[in-house]
């Protein structure tokens, strides 16, 4: 209930300062052309001029009217500068010789009006300003379908467009007098040939001209004006700091209450709001009173704010010790202009009591319309309460009234030998009170009525009966059962307001308690209990926290253990969670479900759905709690967010520990496997420098083998970990051929090599080790698989679009069918297994690798069928493009 | 060049073990440590003529040790490091180490490699204007190739490159270095011009420009002029 500002800000006096130098600006508005806005703006003129003011007209267009033209000839008129436009001398203001002139008052008829090109400025109205700041005021006159901002408005119903507009910045700066006749009588000066029209444009203005063309202009001429008034007036309240409520733009409150004709008030309002184009507020006064409604009456307040939050109201409770007092505080703040009020069905007997809050509303917010509806259907006149204390009272409470009034006569009577009577019946005025501001009216009654008994009983003359003789001990009766009432009034007010305030200050408390909780706990689930745990006993209902997860939403926390969300209490939960607001049971989607479900939002997003029902199926919450259940999921929302972004750094640091176990690992498996390798490799290399024995050869060839399955077992971890990090380069595969075939020449002895590699390749963007693994996967693999003596040929050839590297073997080649499935992770065909040696994985590698750097990797048989194809696709965007240059 | 005092510096007994048999049997004199200590304290007090380092050391980072390492015995660096460590290779090369050896390693390349960074010292001192790879001559000083007695005629980049690598023969030159020194001011593009130029020199040089036996590529490091020892 932010109310705007209306202290005037430094902006305002500058801007106000700015003004003061420069002329003033009247604009002569009319709906549509042949109003007399030149008419007027002349006739005003003159009486300016009559008035002692130095008026010269600029320009007016007179289209040969002669009341018009008779006005202008009083006046001094600025002559027209001819202006030469192909060909044709057009005639326009002349804006120097107006400068020059320096008139107090300047008359520049068509503020739309564009100027010939080749004139100072394009447009009329930049002329105006120029004069204006030179200081000197200037009437002009424009027409509605002119406003730049009404331009489309106008040409939709119309279906005339014009292409002149006036910026409403212009129109904001300047005093609005709208010319206005009505329609018809237009028309019939049209008829007349009394309104100026181009010819070529006849049809079309003949169309423009219709009656309901006109209404619609002069409606929208009328409220363009009013707008504009609204808005000078509010920079006049602000400049002047003045006080009070001021009709500006409507603001409309609509008050509500528990009474069932409630949601008619609040279409009625909704009706008032659309007609002034008004935005409007909902209000519910929060008083003692209704801290002592029933769940019923709650639920139908609930619903009646729901409904005018539907339609499109701002929604707002409002503490306040009477209805009257929290409207008229509202009213004010917000500068409400209406005030649309229901008519309770109350007796008269209660108005003559208290005074219609209608009456009082009136008479305490002046400046405001307050509507009166009749609250249909509201037949029950007074509802139910439910006071906590009961309006009979306790038994207790007439037990120990009882007591007290014994009390005090027996004092009385122990006392009587010192007290006068009078005085004996003050001492009844202290279990009266007593009982009145402790138990409440009736029992305060009831104690007027037992004390006045009594001591009608026991102290009046005649002592023992019930008569009254003497008239004075009348008043003293009457004087007690008045105190009573009059006690016990104050006190429950009394109490009331400070259940109020202790309301509050639970709230407050168990906020600040909730906070506490929430921020102690460190895991998501332990959250999610506590929020429950927490709303279930702050509002003694059943609390559930309902997540999102892929599989949809999952509950992560209860406050019962044997809570089970149906298909329809899901369903309800999905749609919080996917538009951010509640439903469920109280509120206005999928009302059928026995819960109501709250979003927890943070930063825009949904992070949980809170589930709250009684465990009768009765309304979850009454419409007073709700302000403490949104403060309570404000803050749980928060602490869930936090935890969430404590989460995602924790998880980005575990996916850094993670890789840098792995590296570690990698590291030192490499390093540990290699260097016995190392030795056995190297030790029978320098053996078989001195004896030539099979066996030594036999060592070499699988210590070599053993270090080929050492690369590819970390090569596949890291394939599978997916966490290949390219370094991309451009690569020669020139370069990276030679240098597979180096890496492979004992595998593959036996075998010649034949490399088809052009020397006129493009360079290819691939990882080089990464890129190299393939190369020795594919080149191992032809070793292992073609026939002994058979040559291995390695063929790059550029196609369209793509750069294929196949090598071929000459062998037993791939079954034919099952050519994909040697790519899989420790697949040998049995076709082709021939018992050599080899663990599967290295096309696995090569197809891991090749994929991830953006190549796809094909086999197939040969065409000839005696072998294998192994190809490796670089698609055109692996390609360096040739430039030639090789840089300076 | 017998003789020469070669510091090897591995944990692996039989590593060491090994390269002992190498050595020794190619006559030079071989000091082995176990540790970074004792390589640190073998390097200043031995006077080795070479240092081999395996980058895998219990006590210390070796890539730490190789700066440290060459400023107290300023003799050649040859790192022996697994295959898939190209960073640790060329930032060792970045360091100053001469070349590398890749586990598990053939004794022959160890040895050629061993001779050439070597070789390289001694040429520091009296340069080696002319450098011969096969029936390549290089001399460095005319800007003159010759193939089998012809004249090549290479353009300026072509040279500038080759001079790099023959300026190191038989060595490995990082594509930071050859970079560095022919394209200085370029930033974007340089690998590729690099490429493009070995290619056109290979064009020019190599009897079989499909696979290259005079500039040999260094997966992911640099280049390596095949010359003669």
């Amino acid at each position: 209930m932010s109310a705007p500002p209306d202290r005037p800000s430094p902006e305002d006096f500058l801007r106000q300062a700015a003004q003061e130098g420069r002329g003033k600006l009247k604009i002569f508005l009319g709906a549509a052309p042949g109003v007399g806005k030149t008419f007027e703006m002349l006739s005003e003129g003159a009486a300016r001029k009559a008035a002692g003011i130095d008026v010269v007209v600029g320009v007016v267009e007179t289209h040969g009217r002669r009341e018009t033209e008779a006005l202008t000839r009083g006046q001094e008129i600025v002559p027209r500068r001819d202006m030469p436009y192909e060909g044709r001398t057009l005639q326009e203001m002349d804006l120097d010789a107006l400068l020059e002139r320096h008139p107090q008052l300047a008359l520049v008829d068509e503020l739309a009006h564009t100027n010939v090109p080749g004139s100072r400025h394009p447009k009329r109205w930049q002329d105006v300003e120029e004069l204006l700041d030179a200081g000197i005021d200037v009437f002009s006159t424009v027409n509605i379908q002119h406003i730049e901002s009404l331009n489309d408005v106008v040409a939709s119903f119309t279906r005339v467009r014009v292409r002149e507009t006036v910026p409403d910045s212009v129109l904001e700066m300047a005093e609005l007098e709208v010319v206005d006749i009505p329609p018809d009588e237009l028309i019939e000066r049209l008829k007349e040939g009394k309104v100026y029209m181009p010819a070529e444009a006849s049809r079309a203005l003949n169309h423009f001209f219709s009656k309901s063309n006109l209404s619609a202009l002069r409606e929208l001429a009328l409220r363009r004006a009013a707008q504009a008034v609204d808005a000078q007036m509010l920079d006049h309240v602000r400049a002047n700091a003045l006080g009070g409520t001021w009709a500006g733009t409507d603001r409309i409150v609509v008050a509500v209450n528990e009474l069932p004709g409630a949601e008619g008030l609040v279409r009625a309002a909704k009706r008032i709001a659309d007609a002034l184009h008004a935005p409007w507020t909902a209000v519910h006064v929060e008083t003692p009173r209704t801290r002592q409604l029933g769940p019923e009456e709650h639920r139908r307040i609930a619903t009646v704010l729901n409904l005018a939050t539907q339609l499109g109201a701002a929604v707002i409770s409002v503490p306040a010790a009477t209805v009257v007092e929290g409207l008229k505080t509202y009213v004010t703040e917000a500068r409400a202009t209406q005030l649309v009020v229901g008519k309770s069905p109350r007796s008269r007997l209660f108005e003559l009591r208290h005074g219609s809050v209608v009456d009082r509303l009136v008479r305490d917010t002046p400046g405001v319309a307050v509507h009166v509806m009749p609250l249909e259907g509201a037949t029950a006149p007074r509802p139910r309460r439910n006071r906590a204390r009961g309006a009979w009272g306790t038994r207790s409470g007439y037990l120990w009234t009882t007591a007290m009034v014994a009390g005090v006569t027996s004092a009385g009577t122990g006392l009587s030998h010192i007290l006068t009577l009078g005085n004996v019946a003050l001492l009844y005025l202290l279990p009266v009170m007593a009982a009145a501001s402790l138990f409440g009216l009736r029992t305060g009654l009831y104690a007027g009525l037992a004390s006045s008994l009594a001591y009608n009983f026991f102290f009046l003359p005649p002592v023992h009966t019930l008569t009254v003789n003497n008239p004075e001990n009348i008043v003293s009766i009457v004087v007690l059962l008045g105190v009573a009432i009059v006690t016990s009034q104050l006190t429950s007010r009394v109490r009331a307001q400070a259940d109020l305030a202790a309301t509050s200050a639970r709230s407050n408390a168990a906020l600040a308690g909730f906070l506490r909780q929430l921020t102690s706990l460190g895991d998501r689930t332990e959250v999610c209990r506590a929020i429950c745990t927490e709303i279930s006993l702050l509002f003694g209902l059943r609390a559930v926290i309902l997540e999102s997860e892929e599989t949809g939403l999952v509950v992560q926390a209860a406050s019962a253990a044997d809570t089970r969300m149906e298909t329809m209490e899901l369903a309800a939960a999905q749609w919080v969670q996917d538009t951010g607001q509640a439903a469920g049971r109280g509120s206005g989607t999928l009302t059928a479900s026995d819960w109501l479900f709250q979003p927890l939002k943070a930063g825009g997003r949904v992070l949980a759905v809170l589930g709250i029902a009684q465990d009768d199926g009765s309304d979850p919450i009454r419409s007073d709690q709700l302000p403490l259940l949104s403060g309570l999921l404000d803050q749980a929302a928060l602490a869930l967010e936090r935890l969430r972004l404590e989460a995602e750094m924790r998880d980005v640091d575990s996916v850094r520990e993670r890789d840098r176990l792995r590296a570690a690992l990698l590291s030192s498996v490499g390093h540990d496997l290699r260097t016995p390798l190392t030795s056995i490799l190297a030790g029978a290399a320098e053996l078989h420098r001195e004896i030539d024995h099979p066996l030594l050869t036999m060592i070499e060839g699988e210590a070599l083998r053993l270090n080929r399955f050492v690369s590819n077992l970390l090569d596949m971890t890291r394939v599978e970990a997916g966490a290949l990090k390219l370094k991309v380069e451009p690569t020669d595969l020139t370069d990276a051929v030679a240098a597979a075939v180096a890496d492979t020449r004992r595998s593959l002895e036996g075998h010649s090599i034949n490399l088809e590699v052009p020397p006129d390749l493009p360079l290819v963007r691939v990882d080089p080790q990464l890129f190299h693994h393939c190369l020795l996967n594919l080149l191992d693999n032809a070793g292992r698989y073609a026939d002994a003596g058979t040559p291995i040929s390695i063929r790059a050839e550029r196609r369209y679009g793509e750069l294929i590297l196949s090598v071929i073997d000459q062998g037993p080649g791939l079954p034919p069918g099952r050519e994909k499935e040697v790519f899989e992770t420790f697949r040998r065909l049995e076709g082709s297994d021939r018992a050599v040696g080899g663990t599967g994985l290295g096309l696995a590698i090569v197809k891991g690798f090749a994929e991830a750097m953006g190549m796809s990797v094909s086999a197939s048989a040969r065409s000839d069928r005696k072998g294998a194809t192994f190809a490796l696709r670089f698609p055109e965007q692996l390609l360096v493009k040739e430039s030639g240059e090789v840089g300076e | 060049m017998t003789g020469q005092r070669i510091l090897v510096v591995d944990d692996e007994l039989h590593i060491r073990r090994l390269l002992h048999g190498t050595l020794t049997r190619a006559a030079y004199e071989v000091i082995e440590a176990k540790t970074g200590r004792e390589a640190l304290a073998l390097a200043a007090s031995a006077h080795p003529d070479a240092i081999l380092l395996d980058l895998g050391l219990p006590d210390r980072d070796g890539l730490e040790l190789v700066p440290i390492l060459l400023r107290q015995a300023k003799v050649p660096l040859l790192v022996i490091s697994a295959r898939e460590a190209t960073d640790d290779k060329v930032a060792a090369l970045d360091l100053g180490a001469d070349d590398y050896v890749t586990k598990p390693f053939d004794g022959e390349e160890l040895l050629a490699r061993l001779r050439a960074a070597l070789r390289s010292k001694v040429s520091a001192h009296g340069s080696e204007p002319i450098v011969s790879a096969g029936d390549l001559r290089i001399d460095l000083t005319n800007r003159i190739v010759t193939k089998g007695g012809t004249e090549l005629h290479l353009t300026r980049k072509e040279f500038d490159v080759l001079g790099q690598l023959a300026m190191a023969p038989g060595r490995v030159v990082t594509h930071t270095r050859i970079l560095a020194q022919a394209w200085p001011l370029e930033t974007d593009r340089r690998i590729e011009y690099l490429r493009i130029v070995v290619r056109n020199l290979r064009q020019k040089l190599e009897s079989d420009p499909a696979s290259p036996k005079l500039i040999v590529n260094e997966l992911g490091i640099g280049y390596r002029l095949m010359a003669d020892a």
